[in-house]
């Protein structure tokens, strides 16, 4: 097909759900027992109480589809329709109509995160998140995403940040980087070891993240590099649905790796930017990489098992953790995040419910590029909030931008003075200065 | 007809026709999953599929505390109602004769009066599901005809051949006629309705586990 | 023919003591649900009795009910009954045989009309049968039965094969054979099933009639209420083993010694309503269950064609485990067929896969 030759509409979106519709998409349609239990599970329900909040219910169109064009029953079904109708001499109902597109649009965009703990409890085993982030795959092909995403993905392949920002922002950071460090931010290094990339979000919120790195890699004696061509790691086409978009945007990332000859890149402080390199890259350009995908924290505690980070003192407070859905249940990041706080810090106390069984922040899956979804972002936090009320700590610790912002300003909506820190700060701001550490090796 | 006319029937011709139905919609469904395949995956695994495959079509059995907390009631009576359905339908010794026939395999049955305290306990477990999902917001929701449907095709066989077995209908060729015509119904109406997740829930929570284990998580 | 003898005069003829007689009479009234204080009515009833006329006609039979009737240890109540009733044509009974036998059939009919009992034992060809698969005399079974029901007091179909159709109605039904009821529309038909009945329930039945001049309280398939009411397994001595779940799995092994239930060699006792498990056989010396083998269901309609005897009663009758085979193999193919179909759905849907741009998107905006 020509680019651009069609116009959206509900059947190029019904043509993406053919598309993405496979067996494990069919195993979880023909199981659903309607019990409801996935509504548990979803902060957007349990904070709202609003049945349509169901995730399954989320797939109802998508369901339609698969049933009368994917199973020899559905298309029985369908067939006796037609003969019935054209009996009758009226025109056939189509299955799926713009309007109800319109109707579900909020239900897939605003209400979910993607955070995938629907699909750590469905009895029967429905891993409603993997076929949401398919549903959304027709939700864009039809013309029904939101304007806020449409936005971000237009941004992200144009200027090459969701956010509109430029290298040359990046740049005024680096020089105040390396001149609040005395250190140099490597950029554009053949063969560095790693190529680090950055979120918009981070570096307009959180410039303290480049600085911590910087550290953290000069003291552990790590190679690596900044591309000039690529800085940006999120891809808002994952969050859009778009493989189309997910993949220009993620073919930037693999060039610029290429091109430096990096054997690993490194994701930053963003849970989502992890996913979509680590996961779904691969297969939105449909080729393996030759490079490997960290995120930050698993490059971290792979450095501390190796003996190169060396810290001392530890934070005195009582601190406690969100784990980005992204990181931890929807890529297996659990552990390293406790072993690196076990360094840092003295009194650290878990929420009840993380890991694998976290709750999202509520700001995820696109839901913060979402200004249409503000309110319902607020009421899924709420969850979050309840939980670190059960703990009560002084700080919350955590390790992704997006969730960072959404902590922050959520608990400020709430009048909770709890201060949120980025984990691989408070390693930065532990590590043994390097003058200490040489005095020591000359005393032993 | 008679009631052992009609016993005849649902013993004989309607049972084969009713197994048939069942045999070939169920697989029909089955295979119609397989052959959807899946894409190849191209991101690097972080973890092992096939066991965590396996584990998690065990481990869904198992809720985690916060789902047992916040819906004790599904947890418990659903597990409670599946469990007797099942020890009902594969311990009694009528039943073992029955697959004996059928199928070749036998397996030591229960005492009559432990299934039959077993069928008690899963009758007042379907008729709580049923007021629950008339009464719960959610699953009010998000019911279907279909729903209330395999509730009373679920309902039907273990309350028939509770009947049965305490010579409730008279004469008996009727109740077993009636419990076996209810089965057929049950065996009949499995492979087109939600019912087909007996079979189902089995490839849904491999492929979750698989999903989820490739990313190095046990779901 | 019909002589003037009172049954009492009968009975003392036969040196039955007057014990022995009331035993019978307290029988009777517990068969027909009457309070034991009746016994003395009946037996006065019964001893002023006059023989009534009776015409017995075996169809499609193996005279196995005649023999179940005569073919006791020793004379008992039941069979001298028998004998005092006037039991005008029975041709496996009577000297007479020919044109002598059916001219007494005759003459009892003409004689009786209106209050003669017909007893039929064997099922016949239906009308639309060939007749020819079973005549006496020359006469079709059928027109034998209709001719001779004319004038009856009522029908007494004794035998499962009268009752029902019983072995002869078996599929493939080769005859054609139809039961009693199924050609008596007009007149009481009482149906004493079994394969052979309990003698004393036919026995029980002719008293009644003698008695009070009245019939049973019958039961959906016709049967006395009375002797039918309950089942086997209602009654069986062995059910409490059947509660606890104890069965005996072959006829030899520790089950069947200690006498466990027989459900598992097939004991057709839960669905068969019949008098064994209370009056048992040969003089209440045992019975089927009792000596160790399961209930054939006998006095049920269509028991030849409910299973294998030695089947469980849970097993369907047909072969379901190849037809399980049989369909589950279909049912693969066409699934396979059928997810290939949809596979190449998705596959054209790629095809025309319809690539969304930024500048697609920007258009929206
Ligand atoms: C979905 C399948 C079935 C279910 C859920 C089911 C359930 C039950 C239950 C709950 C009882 C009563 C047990 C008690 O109260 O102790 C029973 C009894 C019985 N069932 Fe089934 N049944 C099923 C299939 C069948 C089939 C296919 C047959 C035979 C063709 C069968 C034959 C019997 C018999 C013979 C009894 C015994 C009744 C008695 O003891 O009098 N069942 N069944
Ligand atoms: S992925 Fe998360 S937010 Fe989305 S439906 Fe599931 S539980 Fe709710
Ligand atoms: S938890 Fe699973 S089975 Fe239950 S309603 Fe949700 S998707 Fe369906
Ligand atoms: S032996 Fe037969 S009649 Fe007796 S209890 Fe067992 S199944 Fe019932
Ligand atoms: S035990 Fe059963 S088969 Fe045997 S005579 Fe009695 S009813 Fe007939």
């Amino acid at each position: 097909m020509t680019q651009g030759a069609h116009s959206f509409s509900v059947e190029r979106g019904l043509n993406a759900w053919r598309e993405e519709i496979d067996a494990p998409v069919a195993a979880f349609f023909s199981s659903c027992v309607h019990c409801g239990l996935c509504a548990q599970a979803c902060p957007f329900f349990v904070e709202t109480g609003d049945p349509k909040y169901t995730p399954i219910h989320k797939l109802e169109p998508m369901r339609l589809l698969w049933e009368q064009e994917f199973t020899l029953w559905g298309k029985l079904k369908k067939t006796v329709k037609d003969r019935v109708d054209a009996q009758l001499g009226r025109a056939p109902k189509p299955l799926i109509t713009d309007e109800m597109l319109e109707e579900w649009e909020p239900l897939l965009y605003d209400s979910c995160s993607m955070c995938g703990r629907c699909s750590m409890v469905c009895p029967v085993g429905n891993d409603i998140h993997y076929m949401i982030r398919k549903a959304r795959e027709g939700m864009v092909a039809s013309g029904h995403s939101p304007e806020g995403l449409v936005a971000a993905s237009v941004r992200a392949v144009n200027t090459g940040s969701p956010m509109g920002l430029q290298w040359k922002t990046l740049d005024v950071q680096i020089k105040h980087v390396e001149t609040a460090t005395g250190l140099e931010v490597p950029i554009d290094k053949q063969g560095a070891e790693y190529l680090v990339l950055l979120s918009s979000m981070e570096i307009i919120n959180f410039p303290e993240y480049l600085e911590a790195i910087t550290k953290i890699f000069d003291h552990a004696g790590v190679s690596w590099t900044l591309s000039k061509t690529c800085f940006e790691a999120t891809n808002a086409g994952i969050q859009i649905g778009s493989k189309d978009i997910a993949a220009t945007l993620v073919q930037r990332v693999v060039d610029a790796a290429e091109q430096l000859q990096v054997k690993n890149v490194i994701s930053p402080e963003c849970g989502h930017a992890y996913t979509a390199i680590r996961w779904e890259g691969p297969n939105a350009i449909k080729r393996a990489y030759p490079f490997k995908v960290y995120h930050i924290i698993e490059v971290l505690d792979q450095l501390r098992a190796d003996g190169r980070i060396k810290t001392e003192g530890k934070e005195m407070d009582r601190l406690s953790m969100h784990d980005p859905c992204n990181l931890a249940r929807k890529s297996g990041v659990v552990q390293q995040q406790r072993s690196l706080m076990d360094l840092v810090a003295s009194n650290f106390v878990d929420l009840k419910e993380h890991g694998e069984f976290q709750w999202c922040c509520g700001a995820g899956g696109g839901v913060s590029s979402n200004e249409r979804a503000e309110p319902l972002k607020l009421a899924a936090f709420k969850r979050k909030k309840a939980q670190i009320e059960e703990v009560e700590p002084e700080r919350m610790v955590t390790m992704c931008a997006t969730c960072r912002t959404q902590l922050e300003e959520g608990l400020e909506e709430f009048n909770m003075d709890i201060p949120v820190v980025g984990l691989t700060e408070i390693i930065a701001d532990h590590l043994v200065e390097k003058e200490v550490e040489n005095k020591k090796a000359e005393e032993s | 007809m008679t009631p052992m006319d009609f016993l005849l029937l649902t013993k004989g011709p309607l049972f084969s026709l009713a197994i048939a139905i069942f045999a070939l919609g169920i697989l029909i469904r089955l295979f119609e999953i397989f052959a959807l395949g899946r894409a190849h995956n191209y991101a690097a695994a972080r973890g092992n599929e096939v066991i965590p495959g396996l584990k998690t079509m065990y481990r869904r059995f198992n809720p985690d505390p916060g789902t047992f907390k916040r819906s004790t009631f599904d947890v418990v009576v659903g597990t409670l109602w599946h469990v007797g359905f099942v020890i009902a339908l594969l311990m009694f010794i009528p039943h073992i004769e029955l697959i004996k026939s059928t199928l070749g395999v036998s397996w030591p049955g229960l005492p009559n009066p432990v299934v039959d305290a077993v069928t008690a306990i899963t009758l007042l477990g379907l008729v709580a599901v049923l007021i629950h999902r008339l009464t719960h917001p959610v699953k009010r929701f998000l019911s279907t005809p279909q729903d209330y449907l395999i509730w009373a095709v679920t309902f039907l066989p273990v309350l028939t051949g509770y009947l049965a077995y305490h010579r409730l209908i008279n004469p008996y060729p009727l109740a077993l006629g009636l419990h076996i015509f209810t089965v057929e119904i049950f065996l009949i109406v499995l492979p087109f309705t939600k019912l087909t997740h007996i079979f189902t829930a089995f490839v849904a929570r491999y492929y979750n586990g698989a999903i989820f284990g490739r990313k190095g998580i046990q779901s | 023919m019909a002589t003037s003898k009172t049954l009492g005069e009968s009975l003392r003829q036969h040196g039955v003591s007057r014990r022995g007689f009331l035993k019978f009479c307290a029988a009777t009234a517990s068969m027909m649900a009457l309070p034991p204080s009746m016994a003395p009515a009946i037996a006065q009833a019964l001893e002023k009795a006059r023989r009534p006329s009776v015409i017995w006609l075996s169809f499609q039979e193996c005279t196995g009910c005649t023999e179940s009737l005569t073919r006791s240890f020793s004379p008992t109540v039941e069979n001298l009954i028998f004998d005092v009733i006037s039991l005008d044509y029975h041709h496996t009974l009577q000297a007479a045989a020919g044109d002598a036998a059916e001219h007494a059939r005759e003459q009892a009919m003409n004689t009786n009309a209106g209050e003669y009992l017909v007893v039929v034992d064997g099922s016949l060809p239906g009308p639309n049968a060939n007749p020819g698969y079973s005549t006496i005399a020359g006469i079709s079974n059928y027109d034998m039965l209709m001719d001779t029901i004319d004038g009856a007091a009522a029908v007494v179909a004794v035998g499962t094969c009268a009752a029902f159709g019983g072995l002869p109605k078996a599929d493939p039904n080769p005859t054609g054979a139809v039961s009693v009821q199924d050609l008596v529309k007009d007149k009481p038909v009482i149906n004493v099933s079994g394969c052979p009945p309990v003698p004393m329930v036919i026995t029980g039945v002719l008293a009644q009639f003698l008695t009070f001049g009245t019939l049973p309280e019958l039961d959906e398939y016709g049967r006395p209420r009375a002797f039918f009411g309950q089942s086997i397994h209602d009654r069986c001595y062995r059910r409490p083993f059947y509660d606890k779940g104890k069965f005996a799995e072959s006829f030899d092994d520790e089950g069947a010694k200690a006498g466990w239930c027989l459900y598992r060699l097939g004991c057709k006792g839960p669905m068969t309503y019949n008098a064994c498990a209370t009056m048992k056989w040969n003089g209440g010396a045992s019975w089927p269950v009792e000596a160790g083998y399961p209930c054939l269901g006998c006095s049920e309609p269509d028991f030849w064609d409910a299973g294998g005897f030695y089947k469980a009663l849970s097993v369907p009758t047909g072969s379901p485990g190849d037809v399980l085979l049989t369909a589950g193999a279909v049912g693969a193919a066409v699934g396979v067929g059928a997810g290939l179909m949809s596979r190449n759905q998705g596959k054209q849907a790629a095809k025309h896969h319809d690539k969304v741009t930024a500048d697609q998107l920007e258009e929206k905006l």
